[in-house]
């Protein structure tokens, strides 16, 4: 103590040479801030592009929404002679094909993924995840074609025997003529695939070693490291691999129009012909005759961007209580 | 290489391992108050590859005490330790040759899940599951034993009590592992290999991502642990293999130096590459 100099009035010291403001342009090139901006006007545009688009839908609705008001999404009538319009079987449409196409494709894309990434061995593993990601890319409408040349000739085959077993649930009675919610559905369920497990096998491959090797430690077989450790780690990004798979099935337009039937009728059975939000503004746009009809079309619009952040918030929800549940034991 | 064999030393240079189940042996070592054998290794050789990492390895590890493997990087110590619970096997590409006896029967004769609950591992970092405090300790338990919810409690705290983790965990047993400091998970991870009461602890550098004070009190747990479970621990620490070991042994480029009491070693080891680690002449 005492005799350590720190520093005394008049003796510079050799960094004050280094010390001056920079200016804009040396900041600027030292990218800090360039980056900041620059990614910083990236995320900005999400909430510009968001914003436009919610202000677009609701304001060349305007005449559909002051005419139906709330009815629009409960009457089921769609009539353009008359000017009636209710979007209820669209909604309906939409959210019954999406749903029971989650329901098919979660498992197969799970397994899948759970395969690729844990018990196949790795060239095989990539070969396929090559494979399955030249699905996701397959135009929707050459999904289309092989919807009605492929999977309804199957279907028209087998439902009968099925309906023999099945037809007396509510969801699987009346005649099957091919195109269906059940059709779009399973259609719908081919698309969805890839996405669900070309990025469940990218999470579950990013699980630690660790956390495998602890488990393993414990003397788990290999499917109980993969069940109990790897999945359940890997769950938030599973769940984030079905909410992009919810997400373009919701909004799939060209598959489901050309297998689905068309029909604007709510019907219980999934064997029954119906229609898409989607679908319905794909096809009735360029024959959307006045401003009421067009006005229409576009709040089908913003009626699917809402069902679409409601059920993403209900999966959230969904998400949210089932991991509480889990530290709470 | 010429490997020196004393009276009480452990290390033997070829190790007969049917010797040990014949009763004049055992009446021997009673005699002579030599613990049992809880693993024999004879001709281990050991490959990555087209790389050997282990070289004709021979040792005993008494039963009850805890070995501590020293030696450095890459010399095979660790491989050895992944040996005893066949965890390499989970490692592509890799090959084992030679015998290892757990007690008194082949160590891959037994089913692999069944060895290694007998058989239990702490890793080099914590690694606990991003669960409850309660659940991870459970884990185990779960896999195999059907217990009821009080039971299953009793079992949790016995196994936290004896990682002496209990008095700081237990009014948060249900919140998230991840939220306890570094010490305190790696203790938690002893305490979840405990919970399904192994004979063998395998611990891989337990300590070398812990604090001292973290460390000092998984040093002192060892003690302990030792009354009722076999301790393997590979370190880099001497000190550390100093104060918990009871036999030591060096090992240097995938061969065994020697294997010894850990007096014997710090004080008077019988090969000179052994003294010239442990005074810090190289490695």
């Amino acid at each position: 103590m005492g005799n350590v100099v720190i520093s005394t009035p008049g003796m510079p010291l050799p960094s004050e040479k280094l010390f001056r403001k920079q200016t804009l342009v040396e900041r600027l090139r030292k990218g800090d801030e360039a980056i900041h901006l620059l990614t910083m006007a990236g995320g900005w545009s999400i909430i510009l592009i968001t914003g436009l688009l919610v202000h677009h839908l609701w304001e060349y609705s305007r005449i559909a929404r002051h005419q139906f008001g709330w009815h629009f999404l409960i009457t089921s009538t769609w009539d353009p002679v008359n000017g009636l319009f209710g979007a209820w079987p669209f909604v309906y449409g939409t959210v019954v094909t999406s749903l029971l196409a989650l329901i098919l494709a979660i498992p197969i894309g799970l397994g899948a993924a759970i395969f690729l990434a844990e018990l196949a061995p790795r060239s095989v593993s990539n070969a396929l995840t090559f494979l399955i990601e030249l699905l996701a890319a397959v135009p929707s409408v050459v999904y289309g074609l092989i919807g009605i040349f492929l999977l309804i000739p199957v279907l028209t085959a087998i439902m009968p025997a099925f309906q023999k077993f099945f037809g007396w649930l509510p969801i699987f009675s009346g005649t099957f003529y091919g195109v269906s919610y059940f059709s779009a559905a399973v259609i719908l369920a081919i698309m969805v695939v890839p996405f669900i497990v070309s990025i469940s096998r990218e999470v579950l491959l990013a699980v630690p070693i660790a956390q495998r090797e602890a488990m393993m430690a414990l003397g788990a077989t290999k499917w109980e490291v993969t069940w109990r450790t790897v999945v359940p780690y890997a769950r938030q990004g599973i769940m984030g691999s079905v909410f992009l798979a919810l997400a373009r099935a919701l909004g799939e337009t060209m598959a489901v129009t050309m297998v689905i039937g068309n029909v604007a009728q709510v019907s219980t059975s999934l064997m029954a012909p119906g229609y898409t939000i989607a679908a319905v503004i794909a096809n009735e746009f360029t024959e959307a005759t006045g401003d009421l009809y067009l006005h229409a079309l576009i709040e089908l619009g913003l009626v699917l961007f809402a069902v679409t952040m409601i059920i993403n918030a209900l999966a959230r929800l969904l998400m949210l209580s089932v991991r509480t549940d889990e530290v709470a034991l | 290489m010429a490997r020196s064999f004393s009276a009480n030393a452990v290390q033997i240079r070829r190790p007969d391992i049917d010797r040990f189940a014949h009763s004049d042996a055992a009446a021997e070592r009673e005699r002579n108050q030599l613990p049992w054998p809880q693993f024999t290794v004879a001709d281990l050789n050991f490959f990555y590859g087209n790389h050997q990492a282990l070289k004709n390895i021979n040792l005993i590890v008494p039963n009850r005490r805890v070995t501590a493997f020293i030696g450095p990087s890459g010399c095979g110590k660790t491989t050895l330790l992944r040996t005893f619970n066949r965890m390499n096997e989970t490692v592509p590409n890799t090959r084992v040759e030679g015998r290892i006896r757990l007690g008194e029967h082949d160590l891959f004769s037994y089913p692999v899940t069944t060895l290694r609950r007998v058989v239990g591992m702490v890793f080099q970092k914590p690694a606990p599951f991003p669960k409850s405090i309660f659940d991870n300790v459970a884990y185990g338990l779960r896999l195999e034993h059907r217990l009821n919810k009080r039971e299953m409690a009793e079992k949790v705290e016995q196994s936290l009590r004896r990682a002496a983790l209990w008095d700081e965990v237990k009014d948060k047993l249900h919140q998230s592992a991840n939220g306890i400091s570094g010490g305190q998970q790696q203790r938690l991870c002893i305490a979840r290999a405990l919970a399904v009461d192994p004979e063998v602890l395998l611990l891989d550098e337990p300590c070398s991502a812990l604090d001292p004070i973290s460390t000092a009190k998984i040093e002192d747990l060892l003690f302990e642990l030792k009354e009722f479970c076999t301790i393997v621990i590979v370190t880099h620490n001497m000190l550390q293999a100093a104060r918990v070991a009871d036999y030591v042994g060096f090992f240097l480029n995938g061969e065994l130096i020697e294997l010894n009491r850990a007096k014997h070693i710090f004080q008077n080891p019988d090969q000179q590459q052994t003294q010239d680690y442990i005074t810090g002449r190289f490695g």
